[in-house]
C-alpha cells in the first residue's frame, strides 16, 4: 500500500464574498502525479498556495508529508518545492547564481552546492547560458531554471502551478520529459493545468476542479468512461454508397451533406474489423475513415458544463 | 520512495532558528550582488546628497553661513561647510531609504519572495538581508559624501575615539532607517509608490537643525524641529565631529534609533506573511 503524500479534507477559502474553495477533498499517493485540472478561476492556484504554506485556509485540513500546513508550516516547507505560474527567479542574477542562492539557502555546503548546481545546469540544458544574465533567457529557459531552483534540495513533493502555460510546443515537451524524470526518481507531483492533453500525458490521477469543488477524480481512463463512447466515421463517394452502408450497419447516424456515417464503437480493433468486413463483403468503397475515441476534452466539457463547440459543429 | 509521515515541529523549528544568521548572510550577499551588478540606483542615491552639498556650500553657503551666530560676513562659506556637513550626512542616510524601499518592492513583485516563503527560511533572514545591504550602501554613501566634504573644505576637529563614536552613530541610524525603509517597501502597492513613500524622510533634516539652527525658526516649527529624530541625530554627529555641546543628544539619538528599528521590524514582519503572494 502506498502512503499519501498529500491529504486534503474539506478545504475552504474565501476572499471577501468570493468563495474560491468550497470544500475540496484530495488525496495524492506518494510517488505519483496528480493533475488538478480546471478552467481559469476554478481555485487551482489557491489550492497549491495553501498546500505550499503561502496562504492560510479558512477551513478544512491539509497535510503534506504528514505535516499540517496550518500548524507546522516549517515541517511542510522542509519537504516541498513550488514552481509557480510566474517565474520565481532573481532576474538580476545569472542562472548559475540563482541556483547557488538556492543551494546556500538549502545549506548544502560549498562542495555539494557546486556539484549540485553543475548537475542541474547540465540536466536542464542551461550550461551555455549559466553565466548570462536572466534578461537574455527565453521563456522556456526561465521556466526550466525556475524548476531547477525548486529541485536543488530534491524535495519529496513538488507543486507545479501551470508549468507549461505560455511555452512553445518544444519547451512543453522538454518540461514533460523533466516531470516524467522526477516521477521516475520517486517524487510526488501535484500539477495544475488547463490543458487536457497535459493531464492525459503526465498524470496518474486527475482531479477536476470547478467552482471551488472537485467535480471528478480518477485515472484518465476512468474519467473518459464518464462520457459516451467513441465512434467510427466513414465517408463515401456518393449518396448511393451511403444508403447501402447505412442499411448494412446497425445504429448508425447519417450526415447527408458530408456523405458520412457515424458508427458507435468501443474503440477496439475487433469492432473496427467487423465494420470493415461487412463493407468489404458488400463491395462498398470507403473514401475516408476516422476513429474518434473520447478524450479528456469531452470529459472536461461534460463535467464543467461548458459547451463543447468542437462536437456540436460536426 | 520513502515518505516522511511523522510530524516533527520542534526539530524543524530549532533547525530553522540555527540557520537564521547563515540565511541572513546569504540574502545579504544577494543584495550586494544586485548593487554591484546594477549600480544605477546606488549612484543616484549617493549622487543626490553630493549635489545638495555643493549647492548648499557654493550657492547658499556664503549668505547662510554669515547668518550663523558669531560668524562674520567674510568667513560665511567656510563656517557653513562645517555647519551643514552633519545635516548632509543625515540626508545621505535618509536618501538610501528610497532605494531600499524600491528594491524591496521590486522583490515582492518578482515572485522570488513567494519562493523564499515556501522554503524553510526565516522571515527575519530575508528582511535582514535587505536591511544589512542597505546599511552597507548608506555607509558607502557617507564615506563618499565625507570625501567630497573634505575636498570642499570640511575640517572636523574629531579625534580617533570621536570618529569611532560618530561611525557607530551613523551605522545605528542607517540600520534603523533601513528597517523603516524595508517596511515601507513592503507596504507600497507598487514599485513607483515605494520610491515615493520614504520621501518625507529626506525633508526631515531641513525641518531640524541640519541646515539652519532651530532657534531661527518660528515657535511651532522650532518645537517640531527640536523633538523630531533627525535633530538629535545631526546634533550628535556634529558634536562628535566638530566638538559642539552634545548634551542629551546621543541618548535621544540612540533611543530614536531603537524605536524606529523596532517599529520598522515589527511592521515589515507583519506584512511579510500576507503580502508576498501574487
Amino acid at each position: 500500500m502506498t502512503t499519501s503524500a498529500i491529504e486534503v479534507h474539506g478545504l475552504r477559502k474565501s476572499y471577501g464574498d468570493k468563495v474560491v474553495l468550497d470544500g475540496v477533498d484530495l488525496t495524492v499517493a506518494a510517488g505519483t502525479v496528480t493533475a488538478l485540472l480546471g478552467p481559469n478561476g476554478a481555485g487551482k492556484t489557491t489550492t497549491v498556495h495553501i498546500l505550499s504554506t503561502l496562504v492560510q485556509p479558512d477551513g478544512g485540513t491539509a497535510y503534506v508529508n504528514g505535516c499540517d500546513v496550518a500548524r507546522d508550516p516549517g515541517g511542510v516547507r522542509a519537504g516541498i518545492g513550488l514552481t509557480g505560474q510566474f517565474s520565481a527567479v532573481d532576474g538580476l542574477l545569472t542562472g548559475e547564481e540563482n541556483l547557488l542562492l538556492m543551494a546556500r539557502l538549502r545549506h548544502l555546503g560549498a562542495d555539494r552546492a557546486k556539484a549540485r548546481v553543475a548537475e542541474l545546469l547540465e540536466e536542464f540544458d542551461l550550461v551555455e547560458a549559466a553565466r548570462k544574465p536572466l534578461a537574455t533567457y527565453s521563456g522556456g529557459m526561465r521556466r526550466r531554471l525556475d524548476l531547477a531552483m525548486t529541485l536543488v534540495a530534491t524535495p519529496s513533493v513538488i507543486f507545479l502551478d501551470e508549468p507549461t502555460t505560455g511555452l512553445d510546443p518544444r519547451s512543453r515537451h522538454t518540461m514533460w520529459d523533466i516531470v516524467r524524470g522526477l516521477v521516475a526518481e520517486g517524487t510526488t507531483v501535484l500539477l495544475t493545468t488547463q490543458y487536457l492533453d497535459e493531464a492525459d500525458e503526465l498524470a496518474d490521477r486527475i482531479a477536476v476542479l470547478d467552482g471551488g469543488r472537485i467535480v471528478a477524480d480518477g485515472t484518465p481512463d476512468e474519467l473518459k468512461r464518464l462520457v459516451p463512447g467513441g465512434h467510427i466515421r466513414l465517408r463515401f463517394a456518393d449518396a448511393a454508397a451511403l444508403d447501402a452502408a447505412s442499411r448494412l450497419l446497425d445504429e448508425t447516424a447519417r450526415d447527408e451533406s458530408g456523405l458520412a456515417l457515424t458508427v458507435p464503437t468501443d474503440g477496439g480493433v475487433g469492432a473496427l474489423r467487423t465494420v470493415l468486413g461487412r463493407l468489404d463483403a458488400a463491395n462498398l468503397e470507403v473514401d475516408d475513415l476516422s476513429i474518434h475515441t473520447p478524450d479528456l476534452d469531452d470529459v472536461f466539457f461534460a463535467l464543467t458544463g461548458r459547451v463543447d463547440t468542437k462536437e456540436t459543429a460536426s | 520512495m520513502t515518505t516522511i509521515t511523522t510530524t516533527r515541529p520542534t526539530t524543524s523549528d530549532t533547525r530553522r532558528q540555527s540557520h537564521v544568521v547563515a540565511d541572513a548572510v546569504t540574502m545579504l550577499r544577494r543584495n550586494l550582488l544586485h548593487i554591484v551588478r546594477y549600480p544605477g540606483l546606488t549612484v543616484f542615491v549617493i549622487g543626490a546628497p553630493v549635489v545638495f552639498l555643493l549647492l548648499f556650500v557654493y550657492v547658499f553657503g556664503g549668505t547662510l553661513g554669515a547668518g550663523l551666530p558669531g560668524v562674520d560676513l567674510a568667513g560665511g562659506r567656510a563656517a557653513y561647510v562645517a555647519y551643514v556637513m552633519p545635516g548632509i550626512l543625515a540626508m545621505t542616510i535618509a536618501g538610501t531609504a528610497g532605494g531600499a524601499a524600491t528594491t524591496v518592492a521590486m522583490d515582492m513583485t518578482e515572485g522570488i519572495t513567494a519562493r523564499f516563503r515556501t522554503m524553510a527560511i526565516s522571515r527575519a533572514a530575508v528582511l535582514a538581508g535587505h536591511v544589512l545591504g542597505n546599511t552597507i550602501q548608506a555607509l558607502i554613501g557617507v564615506v563618499v559624501v565625507l570625501g567630497v566634504g573634505l575636498l570642499v573644505g570640511f575640517r572636523p576637529s574629531a579625534g580617533p575615539t570621536d570618529w569611532l563614536a560618530a561611525l557607530g552613530m551613523i551605522v545605528l541610524i542607517a540600520f534603523a532607517i533601513s528597517w523603516l525603509a524595508v517596511a515601507m517597501g513592503m507596504q507600497a502597492k507598487s514599485v513607483e509608490n515605494a520610491s515615493n513613500l520614504p520621501t518625507p524622510l529626506l525633508l526631515l533634516p531641513f525641518l531640524g537643525s541640519g541646515f539652519v539652527p532651530t532657534d531661527s525658526m518660528p515657535g511651532w516649527m522650532q518645537w517640531f524641529a527640536d523633538y523630531q529624530p533627525f535633530t538629535p541625530f545631526i546634533e550628535t554627529i556634529r558634536g562628535l565631529l566638530l566638538g559642539t555641546p552634545l548634551d542629551w543628544n546621543p541618548a535621544l539619538a540612540i533611543g530614536w534609533c531603537v524605536v524606529i528599528a523596532v517599529a520598522g521590524y515589527a511592521w515589515s514582519m507583519a506584512i511579510y506573511e500576507r503580502k508576498s503572494v501574487r
